[in-house]
């Protein structure tokens, strides 16, 4: 993949340049319109600038920034583990692969190692965390197209991973399932056995979802062909996940550089061939199948051991930096730390997979419909608390 | 899996002392590859350092030959995929500004870093035309250190409103500044805090 960018970098840009006084006067055919931050299509509070040609766009610029608390400056004025809960309000759908991430991070930089079983339930947990979050992308992304049946169905499973977690950390959404160090609870008694039960539960579920939707005349219809991107485009603009995948990319950070245990399980990377909604689609219910199969694989080996590796009550990682990244359902989930010796981080940077992947937007839709704006925003499957910390 | 392949081994093997146990002290080590050497070939002196720090590799550059440097390492060492950019602040140092990139090869499986240093209120030359990826993350970085990129094509703030007052992540800019100032003006009280 030497040679990747093929356009001229100019194409990528997208600014309407609304302020320039030349501009003001638009083509009489040309309009401009607002969409959001309030509109129940944009997954949250995205403001999306549309430059329209009658039904056809010209050009979106995002207004984004509405959701920031301002994490990165919080964390400095916290110490590594205070700021642990707080990476679970970023990607809110996806709280326990944000503190996977973290966890894995500030371990590296320490240089500790979690104990296997540590890992292992890391592993059962931020993969039923996928599923959980793709079940939510499925059923918001057909809803917003007009397919209402998809979200009962999503939410109706979605609710069996959600009781796991309650059972296990006592939260459902924002969990902190995990420490620096490894876990701090054990696996409640039963665990083993609802897991199983939720694995052989989910598969004929997946199946109804696709029942629905992947011969759907509606759907192919209005996801098929739409919001296409190339292998290219994505490498040039940074898109990781499944995003990337459904463009014909084989890349998967689980296989790539594997972190945790994902090295002992056996499991297929998906992809796409022509890089549409469809695509993007269907790679995501494959993923949702490879995700059962890596459970299943991890709860019938699950070892025994501790679960808290030996790290000292108050953490003072060495001069230095690190930066670890994980495959989060929306893709490259990376923390950069800086550490100045003492207790509290001197700078961290969360690479967001929503923030990166949102800014190709603009090229998947450029001369597409109104109406595939939604399409597309959905496919992107972006959380916007993650998009502006 | 390259990076852990180098990194020092935890103390594993060893019995642990009745005191808690400290992990062991990673130590940079110098890094040696060919990217190195062409780095080094090129621009001499310019190249700072090149070290290796728990197994993950990265070069301090002189600002003024970073951004060639960039293109030459997309260009000509496969690293396609700028995976972020972003930046520190060190208001003690003579250059007070890090700016980090963070780039990964898809050919290679390998992650790099790029550092530079910059004095405050000095401008970078944008890498939007080497990866289209840098729109927002040099925007991100502007709004947040106040770090201007020269021939960038949308030069503003991104998460901030446009009339926020200073740049966050500045380690002048304390946390609650702004929220004390916004009480004493709307509800005319000395502090919510």
């Amino acid at each position: 993949m030497g040679d990747q960018i093929t356009k001229d970098p100019a194409s990528f840009i997208s600014h309407l340049e609304l302020d320039q006084p030349d501009k003001t006067f638009l083509d009489s055919n040309e309009l401009i319109i607002n969409m959001g931050p309030q509109h129940p299509a944009t997954h949250g509070v995205l403001r999306v600038i549309l430059k329209l040609d009658g039904e056809k766009v010209l050009g979106t610029e995002c207004v984004i920034g509405y959701l920031h608390r301002g994490v990165e400056k919080i964390a400095e004025h916290r110490t590594y583990t205070m700021f642990n809960p707080y990476v679970d309000r970023m990607d809110y759908v996806a709280a326990v692969s944000n503190g996977l991430g973290y966890c894995e991070a500030v371990e590296k930089l320490m240089n500790v190692q979690a104990p296997p079983r540590a890992n292992y339930i890391r592993v059962i947990l931020t993969e039923l965390n996928r599923l959980a979050s793709h079940q939510l992308w499925l059923g918001t992304h057909a809803l917003d197209i007009g397919a209402m049946t998809p979200l009962f169905y999503t939410f109706r499973d979605r609710e069996e991973i959600l009781k796991i977690f309650e059972k296990y950390c006592g939260a459902r959404l924002t969990t902190h399932a995990f420490r620096i160090g490894g876990c701090l609870y054990e696996t409640y008694d039963g665990f083993e056995q609802d897991v199983k039960k939720f694995i052989d539960f989910l598969p004929p579920k997946i199946d109804e979802y696709e029942e629905l939707l992947t011969t759907n005349r509606i759907w192919v219809e209005r996801t098929k062909g739409v919001g296409k991107i190339t292998a290219a485009d994505c490498v040039a603009l940074g898109v990781t996940g499944p995003v990337l995948r459904a463009s014909g990319v084989k890349w998967d950070l689980r296989k790539a550089q594997p972190y945790a245990a994902y090295s002992e399980f056996d499991f297929d990377i998906p992809i796409g061939q022509s890089g549409d909604t469809y695509d993007r689609y269907l790679v995501r219910m494959e993923e949702m199948r490879q995700s059962l199969r890596i459970i299943r694989q991890a709860v019938e080996r699950i070892p025994e051991g501790p679960i808290m590796a030996k790290v000292p009550k108050v953490i003072k990682p060495a001069v230095g930096e690190i930066y670890h990244s994980i495959e989060a359902p929306k893709g490259e989930l990376g923390y950069f730390i800086v550490s100045d010796g003492s207790t509290q981080p001197y700078r961290i940077r969360v690479r967001p997979p929503s923030f990166v992947n949102l800014q190709a937007l603009d090229l998947m839709v450029r001369g597409q419909l109104v109406a595939d704006v939604i399409a597309v925003i959905g496919t992107l499957d972006i959380v916007l608390g993650e998009v502006d910390r | 899996m390259p990076e852990d392949t180098k990194s020092p081994t935890p103390p594993s093997g060893q019995p642990h002392a009745a005191a808690p146990a400290k992990p062991a002290v990673p130590a940079t080590t110098p890094w040696d590859s060919p990217t190195v050497a062409r780095l080094k070939s090129q621009y001499g002196s310019g190249v700072q350092e090149a070290v290796t720090y728990l197994g993950q590799n990265y070069f301090v550059l002189d600002a003024s030959v970073t951004a060639e440097a960039l293109r030459i390492l997309r260009d000509e060492e496969q690293f396609d995929y700028c995976v972020d950019i972003t930046a520190t602040h060190n208001p003690t140092r003579d250059k007070q500004f890090e700016l980090i990139w963070i780039l990964y090869s898809f050919a290679r499986n390998e992650r790099i870093r790029v550092k530079t240093n910059i004095a405050d209120g000095a401008s970078f030359p944008s890498s939007v035309s080497i990866w289209p990826a840098a729109n927002w993350l040099e925007r991100e970085v502007f709004d947040m250190f106040g770090i201007k990129f020269d021939g960038h094509p949308d030069m503003k703030r991104i998460l901030l409103p446009e009339g926020w007052k200073g740049h966050p992540l500045r380690k002048d800019y304390g946390i609650i500044q702004q929220d004390q100032e916004w009480v004493q003006i709307n509800l005319g009280i000395e502090s919510g805090q």
